[in-house]
C-alpha cells in the first residue's frame, strides 16, 4: 500500500465502516461494561466478523485466511476504533495470528492458523509484568526439570486473557531480567494445572486479566520458536502489534475529534455558536494538523509491514508511530472533554469513553515514554 | 517499476558525467541556485546550463515549455540520485515554486509560451508583489492601484517584504482595480511586469538576522501589459490564493531538514553537550530531540502523501495550510534546539574570528526561521483557514 488507498482497500474500509457504525456502536460497549458481561465482547458480532473473513485478514490463504495483509487488518481496526468496538481483533488476529505466523513451526501453523481464521480459537499474548513494557525485563521463569519446563511468575494486563482458548506466554529460560537472550514463548492451554486467570475490569470497558503461573508444567514441544531465542522474532510480532493498535487508535482519535468539532458547531453560549471562538478554532485546527500527521504515519507503517520490513528498522517505525498516535489521542480526547464542558464530564455523553480508551490504549505494548526512549536509541541519539 | 529502475540507472550515469566535481557537496554552489545565468559563472553556470538543457531545472513541467516532463515518481528518483552525490539544486526560487505552477494551471497558452521557457533556461527570476505596509496578514486590504490605459495598466503604490527583488527580472503582483467594491477581494487583479521598468525603485530592509533579503518596492506609473493579466479583471484574488497554496506547499516541504544545515541535532548535541558511548549525555535534551525527529519523520511522510495525492489527480488544496503551519513551526523548533545546544557559541555577532561557520549559520538560521511562520500567510492565518475552510467552523 502506498500512502493513498486503492479501490479494493477503499471498499474494505467502507464495509468495515458500515459494520461497526451500524452493528457495534459505542452503546454496545456501554452495555458490556454495565452488565459486567462475562465475555466482555459479543460472540454474535464476532461470528459476523468471522463470516466476512476478518479473523483471517492477515493469515495466508494456505491456512484459510484472506491474505489481505496488515494494511487490510489495519483498515478494519481503524474502523473498529471509531466505535471503540470490543472484539478479539487485536489480541487474536493482530497479535495471535502474527505470533503464530512469525514464530510457529509448520505443524503449529497448519494446526492453529486455520482455527484462528475460522474464529474457532481465540488467543491472548501474556507478556507484560509491570507498569513498564519491555520484553527483555521478563521475570517469569521457565526452568528445565527433566523433559519438562516449569513456569512460575505473573503476567498482567493480558488482553482477552480470560476468554482465550490458548495463551502465548513469554518466559525467561536463561539469563536475568534485562538480558535480550534467554527468552522463550510457550503456547499452552489456559486450563493447564497451576494457571489462575483473574479478569481485571478496566476503565475503558475492554478486556484484560492477570495470569498467575504456579509451577505450571509445559513440554519443550509447546515452545513457539526456539528455546532461549525468542527475542528477535518476538520483537517483530510486537512491532506489528504496536502498528496495528496505532491503526485502531487512529480511528478512535478521529472520531473523538469529529464529535468535538460537531459539538462546538451546535453549542450556543454567550449568544453565539461556541465554535466561532478563535480560542477554540485554533486548538481544533492544531488537532486537525496532528491528525494529518497521524494518518501518514499509520498508512506508511502498514505499508512497511506489507513490504516485509523487519528488525530494528521496523521497530523504529513502530515506536515512532505508537508514540505519536498515543500522544495525539491523549491530547485530542482530553480536549474533547474540555470542549464539551460540563456535559463532557457525564457518563451519558460518550466523549468520556474516548478519554478512558486513550489512556488504556497507550499502555498496550509500550507507553509514550517507552516508545520515545526507544526512538532515541534506534535513531542513534 | 522496471521502468523506474532503468530511469534510475540512466539518471545516475548522466549525473555522474555531467555534475562537475566542484559543485558537489559545496554549500556555496548550493546557495547560487537562487541566481540566474547572468549572475553565475564557471562550473556553477555549467551545471545550470546542463540541467536546463535536460529540462531538469523544472523536472515535472511539460517538455513543450522546456521542462523535463517527469512523473512525480521519476522526479523523486532524480532527487534521490542528486542527493546521493550531493549535487546542488541547479535553480531555485519562486519562478519555479510559485509563478510557474500558477501559469501552468491558470495562464493562457500564449502566456505559458512566453514566460515558462525563460524560467526553465535559468534566464528569468521572479519576485512576488503581495504584502504592503498595511496589507500583511490581511492581504485583501491591498491598496496598490492599477488604472487601465488602453493596452496596459499604470501601477502606483508600494509592496513590502519582497524577497529577492534585487535579483528579480519580473514581478507577479496583486493590484487594486476597484476601490469601491465590497467585499474588497473582488477588486483585485493579478498582473505581471518587468522590474526594469523605470518606475520601479527598491529599498533594502535589514532584518534581525543582519541580512537584507527583502526590499520595499515603490511603483511610480509602472506599465503592466494587459496581455500579462492572469485570470480576468477583478478576479485576481482567486489566482493569488491559488499561488499562495503553491507557495505554502513549497515553504512547508522538506521538513526541518531542508533548512540548510549540513549537520544534525544529534551530532551537535554530542559535540557540544557531551556523549557517553555515543549517546547524548543530557537525557532531557535527548528526549527533546527524539520528539522533534518523530514529528519531522511524520511531517516528511505527510508531504510525500500529499505528493502522491496530487499524482492521483488532486492539486494542492487546503491541506497545504496544515503543512505550511506545521512545517514552519517545526523548522523554528529545530533552530531553537540548535541554538540551545551550542550555548553562547551560537550567539556571536559578525565575528568570524571567534565563531566557526556552523555556529554563524545557526545564529543566522535561528533568526531567519522566525520569518517562516510570518511569511506566506502567518501561522495564525493558516489556523484560521483550517478552521473555516476545512473544519467549517462558523465566523463570529
Amino acid at each position: 500500500m502506498a500512502l493513498v488507498l486503492n479501490e479494493e482497500q477503499r471498499l474494505l474500509q467502507d464495509s468495515a465502516s458500515d459494520f461497526f457504525t451500524n452493528q457495534m456502536p459505542i452503546s454496545d460497549l456501554r452495555i458490556l461494561r454495565d452488565e459486567k458481561n462475562s465475555d466482555g465482547f459479543s460472540r454474535t458480532h464476532w461470528q459476523e466478523m468471522v463470516e466476512m473473513g476478518w479473523a483471517g485478514t492477515n493469515i495466508s490463504e494456505q491456512y484459510g485466511g484472506l491474505d489481505f495483509g496488515y494494511s487490510g487488518l489495519g483498515l478494519i481496526m481503524e474502523q473498529a476504533g471509531r466505535t471503540l468496538a470490543a472484539s478479539p481483533l487485536f489480541a487474536s488476529c493482530a497479535l495471535g495470528a502474527s505470533a503464530l505466523s512469525l514464530m510457529g513451526s509448520d505443524s503449529q501453523k497448519s494446526e492453529l492458523l486455520p482455527q484462528l481464521a475460522s474464529g474457532e480459537m481465540l488467543l491472548a499474548l501474556a507478556i507484560e509484568e509491570g507498569a513498564s513494557h519491555g520484553p527483555e525485563q521478563t521475570q517469569t521463569t521457565a526452568k528445565a526439570v527433566g523433559d519438562q519446563l516449569i513456569i512460575n511468575g505473573q503476567k498482567t494486563f493480558v488482553l482477552d486473557g480470560h476468554i482465550a482458548d490458548q495463551l502465548i506466554v513469554v518466559t525467561r529460560t536463561a539469563g536475568s531480567p534485562g538480558d535480550e537472550n534467554g527468552l522463550t514463548a510457550f503456547l499452552l492451554s489456559p486450563k493447564t494445572n497451576g494457571i489462575t486467570i483473574t479478569r481485571t475490569f478496566m476503565a475503558d470497558g475492554r478486556n484484560a486479566s492477570t495470569v498467575d503461573f504456579d509451577s505450571v508444567e509445559v513440554s519443550a514441544g509447546s515452545a513457539l520458536g526456539s528455546i532461549g531465542g525468542a527475542m528477535e522474532t518476538l520483537q517483530d510480532v510486537l512491532s506489528i502489534g504496536q502498528i496495528l493498535i496505532s491503526a485502531e487508535i487512529f480511528g478512535s482519535l478521529q472520531q473523538s475529534f469529529e464529535r468535538t468539532v460537531d459539538y462546538i458547531k451546535q453549542r450556543e453560549q454567550f449568544d453565539t455558536i461556541l465554535g466561532s471562538k478563535q480560542a477554540l478554532q485554533h486548538r481544533a485546527a492544531q488537532m486537525f494538523t496532528q491528525i494529518e500527521l497521524c494518518k501518514s504515519l499509520v498508512l506508511s507503517a502498514l505499508s512497511d509491514l506489507d513490504n516485509g520490513l523487519s528488525g530494528e528498522a521496523l521497530a523504529k517505525v513502530a515506536s515512532i508511530t505508537k508514540a505519536k498516535l498515543s500522544t495525539v489521542f491523549l491530547h485530542i480526547s482530553s480536549e474533547g472533554v474540555q470542549m464539551h464542558g460540563g456535559i463532557g464530564m457525564t457518563d451519558d455523553e460518550e466523549i468520556g469513553f474516548f478519554l478512558k480508551r486513550a489512556r488504556t490504549a497507550e499502555h498496550i505494548l509500550g507507553d509514550v515514554r517507552y516508545h520515545e526512549n526507544r526512538c532515541a536509541d534506534l535513531m542513534g541519539l | 517499476m522496471a521502468n523506474l529502475d532503468e530511469f534510475r540507472r540512466e539518471t545516475r550515469a548522466w549525473l555522474e558525467e555531467n555534475c562537475p566535481d566542484s559543485v558537489r557537496n559545496n554549500p556555496i554552489a548550493a546557495e547560487e541556485s537562487q541566481f540566474t545565468k547572468k549572475n553565475r559563472s564557471g562550473e556553477s553556470l555549467l551545471w545550470l546550463e546542463r540541467m536546463a538543457d535536460k529540462g531538469w531545472t523544472a523536472p515535472t513541467w511539460p517538455t513543450q515549455y522546456g521542462g523535463g516532463g517527469l512523473s512525480a515518481e521519476k522526479n523523486r528518483v532524480l532527487g534521490e540520485e542528486m542527493a546521493a552525490i550531493k549535487a546542488p539544486i541547479p535553480l531555485s526560487g519562486m519562478c519555479l515554486t510559485m509563478i510557474g505552477p500558477t501559469l501552468l494551471e491558470l495562464g493562457t497558452a500564449e502566456q505559458k509560451e512566453r514566460h515558462l521557457p525563460p524560467i526553465v533556461a535559468g534566464d528569468m527570476h521572479w519576485c512576488q508583489g503581495y504584502s504592503e505596509p498595511n496589507a500583511g496578514s490581511d492581504l485583501a486590504n491591498l491598496q496598490t492601484k492599477a488604472e487601465g490605459r488602453g493596452d496596459h495598466f499604470l501601477v502606483n503604490g508600494s509592496k513590502i517584504w519582497t524577497s529577492g527583488a534585487m535579483y528579480a527580472d519580473w514581478m507577479f503582483c496583486l493590484v487594486r482595480t476597484d476601490f469601491e467594491v465590497i467585499p474588497k477581494q473582488k477588486g483585485i487583479t493579478f498582473v505581471l511586469f518587468p522590474m526594469t521598468d523605470p518606475g520601479v525603485t527598491l529599498q533594502p530592509i535589514r532584518l534581525i538576522s543582519g541580512a537584507s533579503p527583502f526590499c520595499q518596492v515603490f511603483f511610480d506609473d509602472v506599465k503592466a501589459d494587459k496581455n500579462d493579466m492572469i485570470g480576468n479583471m477583478n478576479e485576481g484574488w482567486t489566482v493569488g490564493k491559488r499561488l499562495l497554496q503553491y507557495e505554502r506547499s513549497s515553504i512547508g516541504s522538506g521538513g526541518s531538514d531542508r533548512f540548510g544545515f549540513s549537520f544534525t541535532l544529534a551530532e551537535k548535541a554530542k559535540e557540544y553537550r557531551g556523549n557517553k558511548d555515543g549517546q547524548i549525555d543530557d537525557p532531557l535534551l535527548r528526549h527533546q530531540i527524539a520528539k522533534h525527529e518523530i514529528d519531522n519523520y511524520a511531517f516528511k511522510l505527510t508531504t510525500q502523501r500529499m505528493l502522491e495525492e496530487v499524482e492521483s489527480g488532486l492539486a494542492p488544496g487546503f491541506a497545504t495550510s496544515t503543512m505550511k503551519y506545521f512545517g514552519s513551526e517545526l523548522v523554528k523548533e529545530k533552530t531553537e534546539l540548535m541554538v540551545s545546544i551550542m550555548g553562547p557559541q551560537a550567539l556571536g555577532w559578525e565575528d568570524p574570528d571567534n565563531f566557526n561557520e556552523d555556529e554563524q549559520k545557526v545564529t543566522n538560521n535561528w533568526l531567519f526561521s522566525k520569518a517562516l511562520s510570518i511569511a506566506g500567510g502567518c501561522s495564525e492565518v493558516q489556523l484560521d483557514i483550517i478552521s473555516k475552510r476545512i473544519l467549517e467552523l462558523p465566523t463570529s
